[in-house]
């Protein structure tokens, strides 16, 4: 039966989102706590990448409130499918739409660095480059086949992968190199990666933060509680011993 | 007035009485150590998992389209929602990791032996009780892992003969994991087994104060009537249901001696707990597994299906047999071989600090067998996972075969009358 679904997937085109992986991965170099990162992260994520992919278990009052974004500046700027305040960040692509596009839904982000990590979506969105045999022109060396175009290209620029090959053919080492048609040059658009990343890390666990400071609280107070367990049991156990 | 209010009671039904049986003069043995900290904090998991249990049911939604966003509703819209699903779902994890401890330490000191059979047998019911809470609980996120690890263990079932695809079907109630799946699995995690186990959690305590409890000495408390002279005795007032067939020696009541010490046990517990729920609550991936922040998929298998790590010693037995139906009745037979344990040992002496060096080495070679069983079952196979898997799964069962022959006639040393204290 197993085997049998497993043969099932294989055959099926949906393939173009299956998963990558195995490459090295970079270090996403995310700071949870860098209020203006996350926001420019979220402007970034809300223009680009919100078009296709909902976030659709987080709500737009709670990234306001969270990111510290007046009510007003975010119904204005980013939100773009007249969405209420209250609502979830659902985008405006028919889930058929977006198959019929891209050969499949494209998948919810909300928990996408909770499922893959923050290294990987770091390094997916800097892995882009030319490829014109793909469909949209752009492939993905973290994710083979990639059935989504280059959204960041207006940033970025659009990078070409070099490879040095040795006499038997095997790849020896490889990079991405961009060209300067993009808007940013490449220390810029490592910071508005980063960024993207870091709201995607807040979006898949909103409630990170207040955890931590809450649980400061929690072991401080349980480490003195025990202290004071230990000299209530000594004290009981002095007639014993 | 409380006076009267207990008086009032108690000629009703026998509160102080009861309390002053099983708590406040109950004889327990004066020199547990850090080993027996475990059953008590077990029973502080077990109502960890209830409460909270009780309030997520109020904000899951068990239906195949919206179990996996209600889970994100209550880690994101409800107050604290996030706390009490990391409490439910890290309590799971420590839930195993007290009663694989709890099991570990009636293994080292004798306390299936003579007379506590019974008491060690519902021990191992809630055991299992608790793999199949354990397991049903896993399939209500609805995540991808909760989705493929069903899967894979339903699928066992078909390994039966002649009934095996028929039964499948019917544990499922449809032809793949569905819907339907997570209700009854729903049903069955709310209130059928945590029934069933508070159940069996009461009957292991009956059995536990008719017996009495173990120690590390495995040196019994209760000695015969009239055996111990006046001044021996222990100087603590005892019920005088243990009193009236016994001498009771080097034992407290268990209230408030256990009880003090209990609590610094708990806070104890608590400190390392809530690190992990404020601090580390994917406990790396083994706790709350990456595949699992994806929604149930049947068209996208996880590239390593790995169970809980819980699961992983049974599921490693189960996978280094090439043959489905025979590894399916091997993983079943090594749980069967720890309630037939009070049987394999034909020793008289319960504590392994008075038996033998073979039972030493025995017994630590079992305790490695079962971590490195474990680790393997979260690891993806290859041909020396299997190697050392199958090597492992025979030291396992090895484990009981060797105890029952060499326990017969064991080279035991003389064990003590009296407990030193």
């Amino acid at each position: 039966m197993k085997k049998l679904l497993i043969a099932l997937v294989m055959l099926l085109p949906s393939l173009a989102f299956a998963s990558g992986g195995g490459a090295n991965l970079l270090h996403a170099p995310i700071d949870p706590t860098d209020k203006a990162s996350l926001q420019n992260g979220a402007k970034l994520f809300m223009n680009y990448c919100s078009g296709c992919h909902d976030t659709s278990y987080q709500r737009y009052n709670r990234v306001a409130k969270d990111l510290d974004i007046p009510k007003e500046l975010m119904m204005e700027n980013l939100v773009f499918t007249g969405a209420k305040f209250g609502d979830l960040m659902f985008n405006s692509v028919e889930d058929k739409q977006g198959s019929k596009w891209f050969g499949g839904t494209p998948p919810d982000l909300t928990l996408v660095a909770r499922s893959r990590g923050t290294d990987w979506v770091y390094t997916y969105l800097k892995s882009f480059y030319a490829d014109p045999e793909r469909p949209f022109g752009v492939n993905n060396l973290l994710f083979k086949d990639v059935g989504m175009p280059h959204v960041l290209q207006d940033l970025q620029g659009l990078p070409t992968l070099v490879q040095e090959k040795d006499e038997h053919g095997h790849v020896t080492s490889q990079k991405i190199i961009t060209d300067s048609s993009g808007e940013m040059d490449s220390e810029e658009f490592d910071l508005a990666v980063r960024d993207i990343t870091n709201f995607l890390n807040y979006a898949g666990e909103p409630s990170k933060l207040e955890r931590e400071s809450l649980g400061k609280w929690v072991l401080g107070f349980l480490f003195f509680f025990f202290i004071l367990c230990y000299f209530l049991k000594k004290e009981y156990w002095r007639d014993v011993h | 007035m409380i006076t009267n209010l207990v008086n009032w009671i108690d000629k009703r039904i026998p509160m102080t009485e009861a309390f002053n049986k099983h708590v406040g003069q109950y004889p327990a043995p004066v020199n547990f150590n850090f080993w027996y900290f475990f059953g008590s904090l077990a029973m502080l998991v077990l109502v960890n998992q209830i409460l909270t249990g009780i309030w997520l049911t109020m904000n899951y939604t068990p239906s195949g389209e919206e179990a996996f966003r209600s889970v994100e509703y209550i880690m994101r819209d409800i107050e604290y929602g996030w706390l009490l699903r990391y409490m439910h779902s890290s309590g799971a994890s420590a839930f195993f990791v007290v009663v694989y401890l709890h099991m570990l330490r009636g293994m080292m000191y004798g306390s299936y032996q003579k007379p506590r059979e019974l008491l060690w047998l519902f021990g191992m019911f809630i055991f299992l009780v608790l793999m199949a809470e354990g397991f049903m609980g896993y399939l209500l996120p609805w995540g991808n892992m909760s989705f493929w690890g069903a899967q894979v263990i339903i699928s066992l079932f078909g390994a039966i003969p002649v009934i095996g695809d028929d039964l499948t079907l019917w544990i499922r109630g449809d032809y793949v994991i569905s819907g339907a799946t997570l209700n009854r699995f729903f049903a069955l995690h709310v209130i059928a087994l945590p029934l069933v186990l508070v159940i069996l959690v009461f009957l292991h305590i009956v059995a536990l104060h008719e017996v009495g409890s173990n120690n590390p000495e495995g040196i019994e408390i209760k000695k015969p009537k009239g055996s111990i002279a006046e001044e021996e005795k222990s100087k603590f007032k005892f019920h005088k249901s243990y009193t009236d067939k016994y001498d009771i020696v080097d034992a407290v009541p268990f209230h408030p001696y256990y009880s003090v010490k209990d609590i610094m046990g708990v806070v104890g517990f608590l400190f390392v707990f809530c690190y992990v729920i404020f601090f580390a609550p994917e406990g790396g991936g083994y706790f709350l597994e990456k595949p699992n922040f994806e929604p149930a998929n049947a068209l996208k298998t996880p590239e390593h299906i790995a169970p809980v790590w819980y699961f992983g010693p049974f599921y490693t037995i189960l996978r280094v047999i090439p043959d489905k139906l025979i590894g399916a009745g091997a993983m079943f037979g090594a749980i069967v071989m720890l309630f037939l344990l009070p049987w394999f040992d034909r020793g008289t002496v319960k504590s392994v600090r008075y038996r033998s060096l073979a039972h030493k080495i025995n017994l630590i070679q079992f305790c490695v067998c079962f971590a490195v069983l474990g680790v393997l079952g979260t690891l993806p196979s290859g041909p020396i996972a299997n190697l050392l898997g199958t090597i492992t799964s025979i030291g396992y069962f090895g484990f009981f075969i060797a105890l029952w022959f060499y326990s017969k006639n064991e080279k035991t040393k003389p064990v003590p009358e009296r407990i030193s204290h």
